[in-house]
């Protein structure tokens, strides 16, 4: 099974965890996005998650090639859920094994805010009045991505 | 020929995952004035591209056989 992947089924984060454990490593470091019930107040029914998933899962491996370049020894994997999500329900699952602790806390941050630059994955939010495709890509010129994106 | 690909926002407003057309020889800007305009899909202009699941600048010019997906504002995690 390759360490990133894309998945229409619920995730479990044992799962990712199993793939970066290793003799090597003395910190494991987890992040799990769920689903948020309240945004400022406007309450959300359900998620719905929508991936151009072979871009995605390749995004996702050049995220792992980018951290292991800047933390040598760190080992990651990604998971994402796509498809109707309900309210706590699991969307990713990041594991990062370093073998101290402080690269795996910024190494997983680097992950997860890296997730939300470049890789081709949507949401859609669902309320009791409506329905929005939500966005917020740190793009600064629309349509035209910096050099480093384009690398 | 050429395979456009359309994602969230622009999926629903195209009512069509994907298109097939000839866009060899046009920049992604051209084509996306071309889109723009002729399916009344004005805000493909914002999205980002990526040509053969990479992302691509404005004046990459299209060649034969390229898969061209019209990237909104992403928001995964």
């Amino acid at each position: 099974m390759s360490d990133y992947w894309i998945t229409e089924n619920p995730l479990n984060p044992r799962d990712v965890i199993d793939l970066v454990i290793r003799p090597e490593a003395g910190a494991i470091n987890t992040f799990i996005g769920t689903v948020r019930e309240f945004t400022e107040g406007k309450q959300t029914l359900f998620l719905e998650y929508q991936a151009y998933e072979s871009m995605a899962v390749k995004k996702m491996e050049e995220i792992g090639h980018e951290i292991e370049q800047q933390w040598p020894d760190a080992r990651t994997a990604i998971a994402h859920r796509t498809g109707r999500l309900e309210i706590s329900d699991i969307a990713v699952v990041i594991a990062v094994s370093t073998p101290h602790r402080a690269d795996s806390y910024e190494a997983s941050r680097y992950a997860i805010e890296r997730m939300k630059e470049i890789v081709p994955i949507w949401k859609k939010e669902h309320w009791h009045d409506g329905e929005k495709w939500i966005g917020d890509q740190k793009e600064k010129h629309p349509g035209v991505p910096s050099k480093e994106e384009v690398q | 020929m050429n395979r456009l690909l359309f994602f969230a926002e622009l999926q629903e407003q195209m009512g069509a995952e994907q298109l097939e057309l000839q866009a060899e020889g046009q920049t992604i800007e051209e084509l996306k004035g071309y889109i723009g305009d002729t399916y009344q899909l004005h805000k493909v202009k914002e999205a980002m591209v990526a040509v053969n699941e990479e992302f691509a600048v404005n004046d990459y010019q299209i060649q034969d056989h390229d898969v061209i997906a019209f990237i909104p504002p992403v928001s995964g995690g």
